[in-house]
């Protein structure tokens, strides 16, 4: 139940997906987020699921641990629908209650925003499940190099994604435990009201914060002893480089958004096709 | 009360690229008032096996019978089966949580929901029985030492007067003198109280002083089962488990291939000496 949450979660299988850079998959992933908000069109989501499933495919991870990622949001994509479906005004009124009203455009508008926030949760576990830790972040702080000069801790702020990234199912392992241990004892998480079991979720957050505060300390302490000292004069034992694979990858995500915009002038030209 | 198991088999993951199989077919019934040492290297499935006998991870396949009845049948009872067989984790100490000592070790008859009389007499009894003196009942847990919190924290499971109590490496890293401490305790409970345990360690040194029995796990399987004598006469096959045998059983051995004729089944210091003396005496007459 606990190992849902897929966020950081890297899978291990060796695919052309996994050996890309990883700032080649991060600018793939921002500019995939930026199309879902411009497609305007229901082939436009064909076409992006299309592509989506075969990125999927050819990254050999199972279809199963992308929707994972979903049901953590799911209460997020019912309510999003709800809202659209009931508050979205428009003229061929299907069903009216009070203020609520059911019209076909908020049919197809709650439709398109299901489509996206999905789509929106898988293309990024993509991201994640294909990329270790350590690469996203040497990703992210490569990014930000640019942004150093105006102040920004470029190197500081990835290494404290590395380390949250790092600790992530080192925590859920730790849930996980203290869980079962308290279990053992009889500890019941299940049964009772609200109160009861905010109240029962005492004896893991206590015990669980303990243990991150200890281990922060130890990571403090290992990372001092071995004279870390942020950025300055810092080198890098796996140098991040471009390979021809990356620069084809690159290509395709330029023909890709030849296409989002090719499909956006379509669906000016046809509107009938929706 | 015996605990049979029954072709159990544990497969974490199940279906994913984490796969990993953790038990393999495992069957073994643990007798009434035993004292059974459970061994392995690590990853071997000790800790998987453990967790199976008070249903708190269920099998994937097979099952475990309590006195003859599948624990996962009711389960409305699995919170009395949970009561009846006690088991601390490794390093329990991390599983402290409230503010004193005696509320720690009340959290689990508490839940079970005894007497509140009752509740205070196992809490004091718990605590008396691991040596952790009255007037830390209303400190801090977590203003004790390593070995304090670790006693405190398997007060809590025996608190619940369970009818077996499961320790998984109940001594793993904790200085000797913790160490014996834990082990003393443990072994007065089985005289005094004549409860069933089940010991998980890999000190084979423990092992040997302590119980009745030995289950040898290796890669998710058993691989020996015997009496200390019939187990520790194995060095050879305990070494390529990645295990050891007591350091007694390495000098006899080593006698044995030097050609003297003496007994390889001895493995505590206290025999060893006995027998050394003895046979030195026959020698020398
Ligand atoms: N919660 C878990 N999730 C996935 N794999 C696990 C989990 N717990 C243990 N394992 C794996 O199962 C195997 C047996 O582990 P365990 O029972 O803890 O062995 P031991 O206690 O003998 O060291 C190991 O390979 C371990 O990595
Ligand atoms: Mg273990």
């Amino acid at each position: 139940m606990i190992r849902d949450i897929t966020i950081g979660q890297f899978y291990p299988v060796d695919s052309p997906i996994h050996r890309l850079d990883a700032r080649v998959k991060l600018t793939m992933t921002f500019i995939y987020i930026i199309t879902l908000f411009m497609i305007n069109s229901f082939i436009g989501y064909f076409f992006v699921i299309g592509t989506l499933l075969a990125v999927i495919k050819v990254s050999k991870v199972p279809i199963k641990f992308m929707l994972k990622g979903i049901k953590s949001i799911m209460l997020i994509i019912i309510f999003t629908a709800f809202i659209n479906l009931f508050m979205t005004r428009g003229e061929q009124i299907l069903w009216q209650w009070g203020f609520l009203s059911l019209t076909l455009e908020g049919i197809f508008l709650a439709l398109k925003m299901c489509i996206r926030l999905v789509l929106l949760i898988i293309g990024s576990s993509v991201l994640t499940l294909t990329t270790t830790p350590i690469q996203l972040t040497d990703a992210i702080e490569y990014m930000l190099r640019p942004f150093k000069k105006i102040g920004v801790p470029a190197h500081e702020i990835a290494m404290m994604m590395t380390i949250a990234l790092r600790f992530i199912p080192t925590l859920l392992d730790e849930t996980d435990k203290i869980m079962k241990a308290q279990q053992a004892r009889g500890a019941d998480f299940d049964t009772g009201n609200l109160m009861q079991k905010a109240k029962s979720l005492i004896p893991i957050l206590v015990p669980l914060f303990i243990s991150a505060f200890r281990r922060a300390e130890e990571l403090a302490m290992a990372m001092e002893a071995r004279c870390y000292h942020g950025d300055e004069n810092r080198t890098r034992m796996n140098r991040m480089t471009m390979q021809r694979r990356d620069y084809h990858a690159l290509v395709m995500g330029l023909v890709y958004i030849v296409a989002i915009f090719g499909l956006r002038y379509v669906s000016y030209l046809l509107p009938f096709i929706i | 009360m015996s605990i049979k198991i029954n072709h159990l088999t544990h497969i974490y993951n199940s279906g994913t690229a984490f796969e990993k199989k953790a038990l393999d077919d495992v069957s073994l019934e643990i007798r009434k008032g035993e004292f059974v040492g459970l061994i392995g290297h690590t990853g071997s499935g000790k800790s998987t096996l453990i967790q199976h006998l008070n249903g708190i991870i269920p099998p994937t396949q097979g099952e475990i019978l309590l006195d003859g009845e599948n624990i996962h049948k009711d389960k409305a009872k699995l919170k009395e089966v949970r009561r009846r067989i006690g088991l601390a984790f490794q390093y329990p100490e991390y599983q402290l949580f409230e503010m004193t000592v005696y509320k720690d070790v009340a959290f689990g008859p508490t839940n079970m929901q005894l007497p509140k009389e009752e509740i205070h007499a196992n809490v004091v009894s718990a605590l008396e029985t691991v040596g952790i003196a009255p007037e830390l009942y209303e400190k801090s847990p977590f203003e004790l030492s390593g070995g304090q919190k670790r006693r405190v924290a398997i007060a809590g499971v025996l608190a619940m007067n369970p009818e077996v109590l499961i320790l998984d490496e109940p001594t793993a890293g904790l200085d000797p003198k913790g160490r014996d401490e834990i082990l003393q305790a443990i072994k007065r409970l089985h005289e005094e109280r004549g409860i069933t345990v089940i010991l998980v360690s890999h000190s084979m040194e423990d092992v040997a002083k302590l119980v009745d029995r030995i289950i040898v796990m290796h890669d998710g399987k058993i691989a020996m089962l015997g009496t200390p004598k019939e187990v520790f006469c194995h060095v050879k096959d305990l070494e390529s488990m990645g295990l050891a045998a007591p350091q007694v059983s390495y000098v006899f051995t080593a006698l044995k291939e030097k050609g003297y004729e003496v007994p390889l089944d001895v493995y505590t210091v206290e025999e060893a000496k006995k027998v050394l003396l003895n046979f030195v005496k026959q020698v020398s007459v």
